[in-house]
């Protein structure tokens, strides 16, 4: 979690510094969803992301290095400057990309699941998706055939409130997305975004029944993003108040866990701080290894459009 | 004296064009409203419909969900039954989430009913390149609609253009789509204040030549005047046709211009392999095979989604260097 919260910190300096080039939504706040769910899971096991997608690239395995460096444009990113950070992914470490079409990952989750039960191997998808990708139809229809199926799939629905800059109350009729999920044959489970030990043990229920070939499960995590929707101040439109961003810092999963650990005797102010300094150091590499990278070249252009060579 | 005279010329960036195109349209046309993605309480993350949800309350700008294929849908059954909805697809690109909407429905359902049924909609949607926005946020899909018989497309280069298309799209009682630029966005234009309309299906001669037509679309008409400025240091006269109107083409005036300068260009942002330009290019040689004194020329995107990196992005977008660079291949200097 600190790894995430200091990554999209720096990210979010440097796209205002000018330094990261497009859009940067960032995912402060949320790091419990992320932290909790990929726990469960490992490098073979799937995932489809969203347009905030570093923090689960970062929970699933990502460097800092090819991280940044991508979001930099650079050839030695993880998309190799041709995607950013809308589409970051890494298919070793089994992300099916980050998304600049919202609703775009939860079809590819399901496709991906289909594949897991059809090649008879254990590995889970897992489809991360706002409130607001909730209203798109791709996520209801891949919703009906995981469950028809019973796909290996887990829904984790990050409900942070807000679609954009449009509240929930006025884009859904519901209050809990985990309803929609009666409608589909599957459980619904509404789950506390802020606490990541809920969302680690919600999360490791609805993977188990995957893997045991039970099906999908929607879990809908109620969190919060603490920076606008795009970069860090975004385009200065009133839509929540400050008290409300307030209300929920106070309830931060990092600071909570920190005490939780601290009280139990698991952590000590020094642990604590090593992990910043960790992560304070490889932000600092990750950013000299984007800065010294080359741009990709004019040659790089045509590359990648059709894959070249004996088919496999 | 007149306003205009005693203050010189009203200038306005393209964004607020169009915002007053559509208020004066929502003023003009009770059954008028806009649907759309953030369009109310945010004013667009463009931010062209500012102050109209305080001006004209809910009922008429209306904040829909992230549901692409419901909003184009509630366009095609309002308009299908006496309303005359403005539709907001925040960016070009997303139309891949309510073709079915666009192609199988809104473009044919007058046909399919035997002309039964009459869908006055107008299609807000921005397209291209630029900002480093990557594969899913940067194209230009011209092509695509204009292939669809039963709709329009419009691509306003400049503010007043924008302005007056919105404005002849509302008052249009077809599915009209209005491509709008993202790049343009602050430009600015002489915009009169009333309402007026820009014709729907005539090009506009933007510079007067005789020596090569340069045929542009969209943002590409800046570039095209570039290039030619560049190419009358070299004593080539050129004429660029802002082409405005890709659905119906104005084929009249490009085959005019052609009989004057007997070579041409077609620039746009789109991928040039079956971009909209070769229709231009057949439709110019069915006309006027016997004007023509070389190959028609074609500048458009490399075979290759729009790249993220802005070392990739700028090599990608056409500009006015390779426009240049073309027409002295044509003309072997
Ligand atoms: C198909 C599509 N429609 C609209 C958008 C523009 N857009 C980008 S992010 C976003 C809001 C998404 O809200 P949500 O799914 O709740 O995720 P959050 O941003 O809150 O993480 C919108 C409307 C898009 N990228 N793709």
């Amino acid at each position: 979690m600190v790894r995430i919260r200091r990554f999209e910190e720096e990210a979010g300096k440097l796209m205002e510094d000018g330094k990261i080039p497009g859009a940067l939504h960032l995912y402060v706040g949320q790091e419990a969803v992320a932290a909790g769910v990929m726990a469960h899971l490992s490098n073979k096991d799937q995932i489809t992301s969203t347009h905030r997608g570093h923090g689960h690239v970062i929970a699933k395995g990502g460097q800092f290095s090819p991280m940044f460096a991508e979001l930099y444009g650079k050839v030695t990113g993880y998309c190799k400057g041709k995607g950013g950070s809308m589409h970051i992914s890494n298919m070793a470490l089994g992300i099916l990309g980050a998304n600049g079409i919202v609703g775009g990952g939860p079809p590819i989750a399901m496709g991906a699941a289909f594949s897991n039960k059809f090649r008879k191997t254990k590995q889970v998808a897992v489809t991360f998706f706002g409130d607001g990708a909730s209203n798109e139809g791709s996520f209801h229809e891949a919703a009906n055939m995981a469950a028809l199926y019973k796909l290996p799939c887990v829904f984790v629905c990050e409900n942070n409130g807000f679609g954009e800059y449009t509240r929930q109350t006025n884009h859904q009729a519901v209050t809990d997305v985990a309803d929609r999920a009666a409608g589909y044959g599957m459980p619904g489970v509404v789950v506390d975004g802020m606490d990541v030990m809920a969302v680690y043990e919600a999360a490791e229920e609805a993977i188990k029944r995957a893997r045991a070939g039970e099906g999908p499960t929607l879990l809908e995590c109620k969190t919060y993003r603490y920076f606008d929707h795009v970069g860090i101040r975004g385009m200065g439109l009133t839509y929540r108040t400050d008290e409300e961003v307030d209300a929920w810092k106070k309830r931060d999963a990092i600071a909570s866990f920190e005490k939780l650990l601290t009280k139990q005797g698991i952590l000590t102010a020094k642990k604590i701080e090593n992990v910043y300094t960790r992560a304070n150091e490889e932000i600092k590499e990750g950013v000299a290894f984007a800065e010294a990278s080359p741009f990709p070249t004019e040659a790089d252009l045509l590359e990648d459009v059709y894959f070249v060579g004996a088919a496999s | 004296m007149s306003e205009a005279l005693k203050n010189g010329p009203r200038m306005l960036p393209y964004v607020s064009a169009i915002t007053e195109a559509v208020r004066q349209v929502l003023e003009e046309q009770d059954n008028a409203f806009v649907a759309g993605e953030d369009v109310g309480q945010a004013g667009s993350v463009f931010g062209y419909y500012q102050g109209l949800l305080a001006e004209f309350g809910d009922r008429r700008i209306v904040d829909t969900p992230i549901s692409e294929k419901g909003i184009i849908g509630l366009g095609v059954g309002a308009a299908a039954t006496g309303c005359r909805p403005i539709i907001d697809i925040m960016f070009m690109d997303f139309l891949g989430e309510c073709m079915d909407e666009v192609a199988n429905q809104m473009a044919k359902m007058r046909f399919m009913f035997g002309g039964g049924a009459t869908l006055p909609i107008t299609v807000l949607t921005m397209a291209g390149a630029g900002m480093n926005l990557a594969a899913q946020h940067s194209q230009s899909w011209e092509a695509f609609l204009a292939h669809l018989p039963g709709v329009k497309v419009l691509m306003p280069s400049n503010a007043y253009d924008a302005k007056g298309m919105i404005i002849a799209a509302a008052r249009d009682d077809n599915p009209v789509f209005v491509v709008l630029n993202k790049m343009s966005l602050a430009m600015q234009a002489e915009v009169p204040e009333e309402m007026y309309e820009v014709p729907i299906g005539r090009a506009s001669i933007v510079r007067e030549g005789s020596g090569f037509s340069i045929f542009a679309m969209g943002r590409m008409v800046h570039e095209a005047l570039a290039a030619a400025k560049t190419l009358e240091g070299l004593g080539i006269d050129c004429e660029v046709v802002d082409v405005r109107s890709i659905q119906p083409f104005d084929s009249e005036t490009a085959v005019a211009s052609i009989k004057k300068t007997h070579r041409a260009l077609i620039v746009h942002e789109a991928v040039r392999f079956g971009g909209f330009g070769g229709e231009i290019v057949a439709q110019l040689q069915e006309e006027a095979f016997d004007y023509l004194d070389a190959p028609i020329a074609r500048v458009g995107a490399p075979f290759s989604p729009v790249p993220y990196s802005p070392a990739l992005e700028k090599l990608y977008i056409p500009n006015a260097e390779r426009i240049v660079a073309e027409v002295k291949k044509v003309l072997g200097i």
